[in-house]
């Protein structure tokens, strides 16, 4: 038996109609208020971490640099040395939580996320063959990762099937893939040179140390497309969410718009990964946190993108500052917040039955 | 009216589903040697009071009592040689055979050193020809159909051998004439001396083999006594929410419920279709 | 009857053997039968310091591991009536090398029977969490598998987290945490063996309830079996396999979802038979898969647990595949 559940809509909660001429949407106040706050959230964090570190500054200098007013010394600082980093930051963790969201929504299962469905894991056999066979360049790196990360996703679609793309099959199928992965990936780090293995593993956990433009430019470039794509398919992914058959039965291109939004957030989550690793937990925590926030059952992408956005600049910033001394990997601080995340949720979801 | 025996009562009891209360205060009894049946609307507790009766639910207050004794203190074994129940939830393993699933029923009356005896398997084999299930012995349970699986799970509850056998809702899914064979089927396992006890949905059916009604809601007994006394029209409106006549069943003379003739609603009521 | 099943048990133990003395022969310095012989029974011959040093030992927890984790994942598919139970894809072996690494690096633990205990306490934990998600009302395989998968990841990030801090750990870990026999010693045989014997002897006694487990909780319940008992003894049977499996041989993936679907398709459902098949097969699997891992890459070795994956993904998908979606 499926339990029927029912949400009681607040006015606030529901969506109202926006009408500008002949042209009509419907918008969520809550999900616009959410999104604003926490993509307000993520700059301030940003401005935060640039203003730290061997050269602290105030708030205030930050933004006067930032702005192109500040002193050359300032300006050099913010705009040349920490910015980018934290664009990347701010990037990477967009691009984590709006794959996320399309991830979940298409899989229908609030686990359904990158780390999980093996995309991840194929992004770092990528850098793990790069490593092995090249010794583990920049460049290198970032090549296997897109390269491992979107040949895991053909591999995934083509092993899923043409007629069995439902929920399921995919989640199954990819925690599969992302088994034997694993096991993959432990091969080549035996393999690999013992400081390439560090430096492999240390790629492994995700980091944001030293990232520069180059880094981040692509997965602007990506997330600018993503979200014009999501945009454009969100009403028809909501009613996918209903099942395949009413979806078609409504006049949905079922198998199309789950074929363009599942490329796009394998090119989301690979180029995510070339950038700052596999930063774990992001793409399945945003999303969820999103939704409750929200409270609307949707895939409630902007929300999760913004989200992301501020969650890896927090964890960015908690990494540099936590441990005098020490600068954790931000996919160390991520792995243990969504550990903890993740027991929570596996624990309520299963008491609400849902799990 | 005289009370007549029951070794199958329960008194005071409260049921409910962690903290959601399902019936209060219920007292019920069980005739021995009847073929009762419990009816009413979805969701008014008949298959939870049935549960608690076969000791797989724990009551909340109350005790349910079997031969005297409260059935929380009859050891497992003892209980399950005694008292049989057939849940809904029933799982067929993946690829068994119907005569090994029936086999299953055995369990109460084997042990480490008594692992399948002569005994075991004259009544594994008694009880799929009580249920003629006996040509399906070597079919994969899975590739059977409806009916034929719910008779092969009743041979498994026969296997058990208990002198009570309770069913919850053994007609759900089934085709009316699968309906029908399977109600026939316990009627002759209660008029070979069981005492049956079966939740069922359909009210008719429930009149016409019944020989002791239970008639449930919002998890209250509202009457209970032989269908004739207990099916009245009066009855289902109050139970079901329902207007009908009660007539004789031409075949049975059993009561028989025939919904009232519905009032078409007006035009303008109805979503137009373009 | 009897006698298909005296056939079949032969058959298991014929084709046992076989592995076995595959698994004596093949290596860096292959011996002939004769020279196996002589390695087993003549202590003044180079083939027996090579057989008795090496690969007896080898061969001897291969047989231990594979035992434990193939009833490992039959009794795991049984508890949470679930067939993509498999103790490594739920992360229960993980679990266990996180515990162990957790040792490794932080309390100074070098003695293996520091292994083991640790090992028990991880395979325990993620044993009863995902007993707690999996057993539940309403669990469809593919949550429990999701589950698993995400018990898996925090793990990992964990475990990976651990190295990255201390490089020195890092080299002996990065071995073990694959998963492999190569090091295997006869006192490690010696310790762990205790541990599958009590696992195995409780996972065989949980046969009869198990399988009225199998039918539901509550016909379970009509039947006379206590579930909640039973799940328990069950679960720490397979921590007591798993846990024992892992401190030897690092976390193993598949094997324990592989083999009980291949002796299911043979024995059928039911588990006094399933549990005994499943404890004599999966060794074998894990030989030959350890036997190839010898002999595909030489001069250098896959590991077991490479192999494992190699081998029972592929598996694993064409499942997924093959089945309906509804019966999943």
């Amino acid at each position: 038996m499926n339990p029927i559940r029912t949400r009681a809509d607040s006015p606030w909660g529901r969506g109202v109609g926006l009408r500008v001429g002949g042209l009509s949407w419907r918008v969520s106040p809550r999900a616009l208020v959410v999104a604003v706050v926490f993509a307000v959230v993520a700059v301030v964090v940003s401005v935060v971490s640039i203003g730290g570190g061997d050269y602290p500054m105030s708030f205030g200098e930050v933004v006067r640099a930032l702005a192109g007013r500040g002193d050359a010394s300032t300006d050099f600082i913010v705009n040349q040395l920490r910015l980018p980093r934290a664009v990347t930051a701010l990037a990477v963790g967009a691009a984590l939580g709006l794959a996320g969201a399309l991830f979940q929504s298409l899989s229908r299962n609030p686990l359904g996320s990158p780390d999980l469905l093996g995309f991840t894991q194929g992004s770092a056999t990528g850098v793990l063959v790069a490593t092995v066979l090249a010794g583990g360049s920049g460049l290198g790196l970032a090549v296997g990762a897109v390269t491992g990360g979107v040949l895991t996703g053909v591999l995934i679609v083509l092993l899923v099937g043409r007629n069995g793309a439902h929920g399921q099959r995919l989640v199954l199928v990819g925690v599969g893939v992302a088994a034997i992965l694993t096991g993959v990936n432990g091969y080549l780090l035996t393999k690999a040179q013992i400081t390439d293995a560090a430096r492999a593993v240390l790629w492994l956990t995700g980091s944001l140390d030293g990232r520069d433009w180059k880094q981040a430019t692509p997965v602007l470039v990506m997330l600018a497309i993503a979200v014009a794509v999501t945009a454009s398919c969100g009403r028809a992914l909501r009613t996918i969410e209903l099942g395949d058959e009413g979806a078609r039965a409504l006049g949905v291109p079922v198998d199309r718009v789950r074929g363009a939004l599942l490329a796009v957030a394998v090119l989301l989550a690979s180029l995510a990964a070339a950038a700052a690793g596999p930063v774990s937990f992001v793409a399945l925590t945003a999303p969820q946190l999103a939704r409750r926030l929200t409270r609307s059952s949707g895939p409630n992408a902007l929300p999760a993108a913004c989200l992301g956005a501020a969650l890896l600049a927090a964890a960015d910033l908690a990494g540099q500052r936590l441990v005098p001394g020490h600068q954790l990997p931000v996919g160390v601080v991520t792995g243990l917040l969504g550990g903890g995340y993740l027991i929570w949720l596996l624990t309520t979801e299963r008491k609400a039955g849902r799990l | 009216m005289t009370a007549p025996a029951s070794r199958l009562t329960a008194s005071g009891l409260t049921l409910a589903y962690d903290r959601r209360v399902i019936t209060r205060d219920l007292d019920v009894a069980v005739p021995d040697r009847s073929f009762t049946v419990v009816v009413g609307p979805n969701a008014c507790g008949k298959s939870t009071l049935l549960r608690a009766l076969a000791r797989v639910l724990r009551p909340v207050a109350g005790t349910v009592m079997l031969d005297g004794e409260r059935i929380s203190s009859w050891p497992a074994r003892k209980l399950a040689r005694t008292l049989g129940l057939l849940p809904q939830s029933s799982v067929a393993p993946e690829g068994i055979t119907v005569s090994d699933l029936v086999a299953r029923g055995r369990y109460p009356h084997q042990g480490i050193l008594r692992q399948w005896t002569r005994e075991d398997a004259r009544v594994v084999a008694e009880s799929m020809r009580a249920t003629g299930v006996e040509e399906l012995a070597s079919r994969g349970v899975d590739e059977l159909s409806g009916g034929q699986r719910q008779r092969v799970w009743i041979a498994m509850a026969l296997a058990q051998q208990t002198s009570l056998l309770l069913l919850d809702e053994p007609t759900t899914f089934l085709d009316i004439a699968h309906q029908i064979e399977v109600l026939d089927l316990c009627a002759r396992l209660h008029a070979e001396g069981r005492t049956v006890v079966a939740v069922l949905h359909d009210l008719n059916q429930a009149a016409r083999y019944a020989t002791h009604l239970i008639a449930m809601r919002d998890g209250r007994i509202v009457a209970e006594g032989p269908p004739a006394e207990v099916v009245t029209a009066e009855r289902v409106a109050e139970v079901f929410g329902l207007r009908c006549r009660v007539i004789d069943d031409p075949e049975t003379g059993t009561p028989l419920v025939v919904p009232a003739a519905p009032s078409i609603p007006a035009a303008s009521d109805v979503v137009k279709v373009t | 009857m009897t006698f298909t099943f005296v056939r079949r048990f032969a058959l298991a133990a014929v084709l046992l053997a076989a592995v076995a003395a595959l698994s004596l022969a093949v290596g860096a310095r292959p011996l002939g039968p004769p020279e196996v012989w002589r390695g087993l029974t003549d202590p003044g011959t180079d083939a027996y310091t090579v057989v008795h040093q090496m690969r007896l030992p080898r061969t001897l927890l291969g047989l231990v591991v594979g035992a434990a984790l193939g009833l490992a994942g039959a009794l795991m598919q049984s508890l949470t009536r679930n067939p993509l139970g498999d103790p490594g894809l739920l992360g229960i072996n993980v679990g266990a090398a996180a515990a162990v690494v957790t040792g490794i690096s932080f309390l100074g633990v070098t003695s293996f029977a520091g292994y083991v205990w640790l090992a028990f306490a991880g395979a325990g934990v993620v044993a009863v969490l995902l007993y707690g998600i999996g057993g539940g009302r309403g669990a469809t395989p593919a949550r429990l598998a999701l589950a698993g998968a995400a018990v898996n990841a925090a793990l990992y990030a964990y475990v990976s987290a651990v190295e990255l801090l201390d490089t020195a750990s890092l080299d002996r870990m990065r071995f073990w945490t694959v998963g492999s026999l190569a090091a295997a010693q006869t006192s490690t045989v010696q310790k762990v063996t205790p541990f599958v014997l009590v696992g195995v002897v409780l996972a065989l006694a949980l046969a009869r309830p198990l399988n009225a487990l199998a039918m539901g909780d509550d016909t379970a319940r009509a039947l006379g079996a206590r579930p909640a008992l039973v799940r328990g003894a069950g679960i720490v049977a397979v921590t007591l396999l798993c846990g024992a499996a892992t401190a030897a041989c690092g976390p193993i993936v598949f094997l324990g979802l592989m083999v009980p679907h291949l002796v299911r398709a043979v024995v059928g459902p039911d588990l006094r038979l399933l549990l005994p098949y499943s404890a004599l097969a999966a060794p074998v699997l894990m030989l030959v898969a350890d036997v190839l891992g010898r002999v595909v890459a030489r001069p250098s070795e896959v590991q077991v647990g490479v192999l494992t994956v190699v081998l029972g993904g592929p598996f694993f998908l064409y499942f997924v595949r093959r089945r309906k979606a509804a019966a999943l």
